[in-house]
């Protein structure tokens, strides 16, 4: 293809824009819609990740070991579990880091005492998971190592935080797809109302010899551009949507915004930019580029 | 006519000169009696054709034909060497460039003014912009639209818009002109202007094929007529007369 036939295919997509405009609004409109909800929506579930991200680094399996079992025993045992994939980090606490922490938490100054360690026994393992689903797994296999006593857990946190993220995914997942469902379908009525336009010119353009790829591009550009301005007018909104929010709790819920700790818009818009934009070319590519197929017989 | 003798091939070599060849072609419509019926037919480079007829008796069929907007149903069809029963689909664009198409009703592009009409002809094929600046002018010339190159196309009389749609025919430099009714929708001053177009693009080497009701103007131009009826050719003959029915 010649630069100038590139540069007027282009063009004819601006032009086909202007030529149905309430139609090119209102498809703009509606993808703009769908990817604000969208956006939002991702906005939302991140920060919900991030909240739950932070409860599950949080939560822990505690391994205890038998009366008279000696650090290197609980070393190697803490090296074999180290290599199972679901374990993040293992923390070994001592019996005396064991009875420290517990002095300062609950004891205090009435610590004085105790001439020797009364939790001679509690040396122990801290095991983070990397997904908290796991944990029974680990949980089995840590109890059936011979030298293990006991193994503490944290039973209903990690099972209700995994499940609320897959509830959200599966939710916002759902959602997601009829959205881009409901935009593809408006860009292909778009099109298909473009191409009923132009019916004579179009028949015109194959009179002359126009290539089949001559005749559709300009459809299928005008598509992208649709998208493209679909999805730069939400990523506006929802940024200005996004900062105002995360001000407003921050002054007037103090409390709560200590607890939720929001993640900064930057971090937001890393991804959700190049998301947008992607969805939003791609409906709009997918949309024009089936419908000129379907009802461009050229 | 029997089926057998229908496709009955005949083996005739197609002479170097001949730009236009129909052996036996027949077109049937998914309904009535064939729109054209077993018509054989030769054109030469050059020659200027009139094709005349009743309402109805397949001349707008036969024009299609040579297009390859339709497919006969049976019989060979040969323009400029590309055969039309076979061509592939995606090598007519490329077949079409040869060929300047002109309509009663105009069919130009109301949202844009004279120049881009024609313009639109040579980006379409992909002509650099360099040259769509000299032809276009220059083809408007011809047709005696030189001045009106700015103007939308709903300011324009009958006459200087089929003279628009010629241009556009033109601008391309077809080998073939096929013209249906051009002068349909015009009063006799204009049509014979057109006419006279035509006639003048065919001195320069473009072979022109007419279909039209005018009588006025086949008798005075004294070219190759050939008379359509029912599906048939009836007559063909150099400086041939229009043919008044019963
Ligand atoms: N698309 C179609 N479907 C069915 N029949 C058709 C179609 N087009 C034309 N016909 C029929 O084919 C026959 C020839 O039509 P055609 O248009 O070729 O006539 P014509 O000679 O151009 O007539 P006119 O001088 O009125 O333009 C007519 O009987 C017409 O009704
Ligand atoms: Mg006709």
């Amino acid at each position: 293809m010649r630069i100038n036939s590139f540069f007027y295919t282009i063009g004819q997509g601006f032009k086909n824009l202007g030529r149905n405009k309430w139609y090119t609004l209102a498809s703009i409109a509606t993808i703009s819609a769908c990817l604000f909800l969208f956006g939002l929506f991702y906005a939302i579930i991140t920060n919900f990740q991030h909240v739950v991200k932070t409860a599950e680094e949080g939560v822990s399996v505690t391994v205890f070991f038998n009366e008279g079992t000696t650090e290197d025993q609980i070393l190697a045992v803490k090296s074999d579990l180290e290599n199972r994939a679901e374990v993040r980090e293992i923390v070994y606490v001592s019996a005396e880091e064991a009875w420290e922490g517990f002095k300062e938490q609950y004891l205090g100054d009435y610590s004085d005492g105790f001439t020797e360690n009364p939790l001679a026994d509690s040396a122990n393992l801290q095991i983070y998971l990397s997904d908290v689903s796991l944990q029974p797994a680990l949980v089995t296999y840590a109890e059936s190592i011979s030298v293990v006593r006991s193994v503490n857990r944290s039973e209903v946190t990690a099972t209700t935080l995994s499940g609320v993220n897959k509830l959200i995914a599966y939710v916002s997942g759902g959602i997601i797809v009829i959205l881009l469902l409901v935009s593809i379908f408006l860009i292909s009525n778009t099109v298909t109302m473009g191409i009923s336009v132009r019916k004579d010119e179009i028949n015109i353009m194959k009179y002359i010899g126009a290539t089949d790829f001559f005749v559709r591009a300009p459809f299928v550009v005008e598509g992208i551009l649709i998208g493209i301005f679909g999805s730069i007018i939400p990523l506006v909104i929802v940024y200005f949507v996004y900062t105002k929010a995360i001000e407003y709790v921050a002054s007037k819920f103090t409390m709560l915004s200590s607890l939720l700790n929001f993640l900064p818009v930057e971090v937001v818009y890393n991804k959700l930019i190049p998301i947008s934009l992607a969805l939003g070319i791609g409906i709009g590519f997918f949309g024009s580029f089936t419908t000129v197929r379907k009802h461009l017989h050229v | 006519m029997e089926r057998g003798y229908r496709r009955k091939r005949i083996n005739r070599q197609i002479p170097e000169d001949e730009v236009i060849t129909l052996e036996n072609v027949t077109k049937s419509y998914s309904t009535g009696a064939p729109a054209l019926n077993g018509v054989t037919l030769h054109i030469k480079r050059g020659e200027f054709v009139f094709i005349v007829g009743d309402s109805g008796s397949g001349k707008s069929t036969l024009i299609k034909l040579l297009l390859r907007e339709l497919v006969p149903t049976d019989g060979e069809i040969t323009v400029l060497g590309y055969n039309l029963r076979r061509i592939k689909h995606s090598k007519i664009p490329k077949f079409r460039r040869n060929l300047g198409i002109v309509f009663q009703d105009f069919r130009l592009l109301k949202d844009r003014n004279v120049y881009e009409n024609v313009a639109f002809a040579q980006r379409i094929v992909q002509t650099p912009s360099r040259e769509i600046k000299r032809n276009v002018p220059s083809i408007l010339a011809t047709v005696n639209l030189a001045g009106k190159y700015k103007s939308k196309i709903n300011q324009l009389s009958g006459g200087e818009q089929q003279r628009v749609a010629l241009a556009r025919a033109l601008v391309n430099r077809p080998a073939i002109l096929l013209a249906d009714e051009p002068t349909g929708n015009l009063d006799p001053n204009n049509s014979w202007e057109i006419m006279k177009l035509m006639e003048q693009i065919n001195e320069n080497g473009t072979t022109v094929i007419v279909v039209t009701h005018n009588r006025e103007i086949v008798n005075a131009m004294k070219k190759r007529v050939i008379t359509m009826k029912k599906g048939v050719i009836i007559e063909d003959e150099e400086e041939g007369m229009y043919i008044d029915e019963d």
